[in-house]
């Protein structure tokens, strides 16, 4: 099975993936295209297994979040035989970039002013407020049954103004993403987008909704440690916005002391 | 140069090491040796017996270390013991030698955090700087990145450990637990070729190992009481081998994974393997080939240092030492719960 070369530039290489930035179309259609390698360290009977599945399941449920007017980026093409899916280029940084940005200021700042202003910008309304959207977006979207698999702030992404699909892109992106790096971002309008679905499911279950839950918090209380006073907003957001949010809040209860339950030996 | 003593038994593994400090040196070992409580096939190991096993031989073991180090009582520091988390009457047994040491010849006392002496001991023989750390033992299994003075849980297993998973299964197939289950279970999965279809279960950082060990304990049942299983493709027997092969290939596969996904989330390529489980050489070989493909390396110890040992809680306990921390004898108490994150590294930047 040989790959057709890959048109575009290599991003970034995520934590199964890997994606170019290329344009689809037209040459003012930004796109991504995300590739799954072939992982040599797994049995290759299993890999193909795990790579194909995960190609197929993340296309279904990016459309079914489209259709359901979820945030996430649009598919324009999928290739499962080799497990490559094109989608909507997402201009923005993902949360984990911009609370890092947020909470360590300027790498040049002094270590005093930088202590002093970690309070200020976590107490700040606008990030309560793009809390409270990230609360609301994962509302949404177990409202429509799908469990993400894989919530993390890298895998949560903010997109400034919304942008329908295929417009055509004349701003110099490059650019803005220099002057506007932090706290600017969160003025005015922005979507809270979801992306990386290889590891999502359909399901109705309270269990998986609260997994699904506690497994950001873990992310964000150990990848965010100063912001994790930040995290009980989202949980606000959530119960507010999604219709069944009771009952998985309790079970998430649950998901937690079994994790502090468990028996810990050797 | 500082010299601690180091008691550890919080599983089956009685240890006692002996470590010395010297500045901008690696840490000097000075004695570490153990003795293991191996039940019969088939059976775990009880928390009672294990800590009539650790009472029995603490006095031998710490005489005989202080023998073969040469180190003279005078020259102790302080006595390091496993705080926890662990086996509660097991812990218990080797924290009473702990106070009685201290209190015998007047030395302060420091509780270790067991999963941190794995952590610290791993860094000091590897010279792993600043590793995403996969932790796995018979009760542990979580991945780990350090970051503002706390051991960070980034992803665990969130019902029971892989190394749990390995022992029950060995015990259906009635393993030898001699030297270790796990131990018998890689030799056997050597022998292994055709790979069944096994639940493969995580979720982000995190991950599952019931639904594996019900899955494969069923087959291995169905196999003993006579049904006929076979490859479908090569229409060959599927043997107990196949089933030790299976299991690795698939369990070890999701650890990979979520340490991989640890490891780009937090944009770091070096990856230290630490804990019991971590002396699987399957498991280190596909380890180094993810991290070789993100342009970095693995970092694994024999088993001297991956199974429980004491040299880790007298290092760690040492290193803590140094910063002016001790545990006063009326705290000196033990838990069968404490999270790696609970601790504040003051030793690192
Ligand atoms: N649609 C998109 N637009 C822009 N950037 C994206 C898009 N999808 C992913 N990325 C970037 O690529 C990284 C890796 O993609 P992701 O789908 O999360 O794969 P992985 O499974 O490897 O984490 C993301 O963290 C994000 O920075
Ligand atoms: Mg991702």
């Amino acid at each position: 099975m040989s790959r057709r070369p890959i048109d575009g530039t290599l991003l970034k290489q995520g934590a199964e993936a890997h994606v170019y930035k290329s344009t689809f179309l037209l040459p003012t259609v930004p796109s991504l295209m995300k590739v799954r390698p072939r992982k040599a360290y797994r049995h290759a009977t299993l890999d193909l297994r795990l790579t194909k599945h995960r190609c197929v399941s993340e296309a279904r449920l990016l459309n079914r979040c489209r259709t359901m007017g979820v945030p996430c980026p649009a598919v324009y093409f999928v290739d499962e035989r080799n497990g490559e899916i094109i989608m909507e280029w997402i201009e923005g940084p993902s949360i984990r970039e911009l609370l890092q940005r947020l909470i360590d200021g300027s790498p040049d700042r002094p270590s005093e002013a930088k202590e002093q202003s970690d309070g200020d910008v976590l107490s700040d309304p606008k990030v309560l407020q793009l809390m409270r959207q990230i609360g609301e977006t994962i509302g949404k979207l177990h409202d429509i049954d799908i469990i993400h698999g894989d919530l993390t702030t890298s895998n949560l992404m903010l997109r400034k103004e919304r942008r329908t699909t295929l417009e055509v892109d004349t701003s110099e992106t490059e650019n803005a993403e220099k002057n506007d790096e932090g706290i600017e971002l969160l003025e005015g309008d922005y979507e809270v987008v979801l992306i990386d679905f290889g590891l999502g499911q359909v399901s109705v279950s309270d269990e998986d909704k609260a997994v699904d839950l506690y497994v950001l918090e873990r992310a964000f209380i150990s990848t965010h440690p100063k912001a994790s006073g930040l995290f009980h907003t989202i949980l606000e957001a959530y119960k507010q916005n999604s219709l069944g949010s009771g009952i998985v809040l309790r079970r998430l209860q649950e998901v937690r002391l079994r994790g502090r339950k468990k028996s810990m030996i050797g | 140069m500082p010299i601690a003593i180091g008691l550890e038994g919080s599983a089956n593994k009685l240890g006692v090491g002996i470590i010395r400090h010297a500045p901008g040196k690696p840490a000097e070992i000075l004695a570490n040796i153990r003795h293991t409580f191996v039940s019969p096939p088939g059976e775990g190991f009880l928390p009672k017996d294990t800590a009539i096993h650790h009472r029995t031989w603490v006095v031998g073991l710490v005489k005989r270390a202080l023998r073969e180090s040469g180190v003279a009582i005078a020259d102790v520091d302080c006595i390091c013991y496993t705080k926890g988390p662990g086996m509660g009457a097991p812990l218990q047994s080797v924290a009473i030698a702990a106070r009685t040491l201290a209190l015998l010849w007047d030395k302060p006392l420091v509780g270790v955090n067991h999963c941190v002496g794995h952590i610290e001991m791993g860094r000091e023989i590897t010279g792993a700087d600043n590793p995403v750390v996969l932790y796995v033992s018979g009760g542990n299994t979580q991945v780990i990145a350090y970051a503002d003075q706390r051991y960070r849980i980034f992803g665990e297993a969130l019902d029971i450990a892989i190394g749990n998973c390995l022992d029950r299964f060995a015990r259906t197939l009635n393993i030898s637990n001699d030297p270790a289950p796990g131990y018998n279970i890689e030799q056997m999965a050597k022998k292994g070729k055709h790979l069944i279809d096994i639940p493969y279960t995580v979720k982000g950082m995190d991950c599952s190992f019931s639904g594996i060990l019900g899955f494969i304990d069923a087959y291995a049942n169905d196999m003993l009481s006579g049904a006929d299983k076979r490859d479908p493709e090569t229409g060959e027997r599927i043997t107990p081998e196949d089933l030790c092969f299976s299991l690795q290939e698939t369990a070890f596969a999701m650890l990979v994974e979520i340490t991989e996904r640890a490891m780009a989330h937090v944009g770091s390529s070096q990856v230290l393997i630490v804990g019991g489980v971590g002396c699987n050489e399957r498991l280190q070989e596909m380890m180094g080939i993810m991290a070789a493909e993100r342009g970095g390396s693995v970092y694994a110890t024999d088993e001297r240092f991956c199974i429980d040992n004491g040299i880790m809680i007298a290092h760690a306990g040492l290193l803590a030492f140094q910063t002016g921390f001790t545990t006063p004898i009326d705290e000196s108490t033990c838990t069968q719960r404490f999270r790696t994150d609970e601790v504040l590294v003051k030793w690192r930047d």
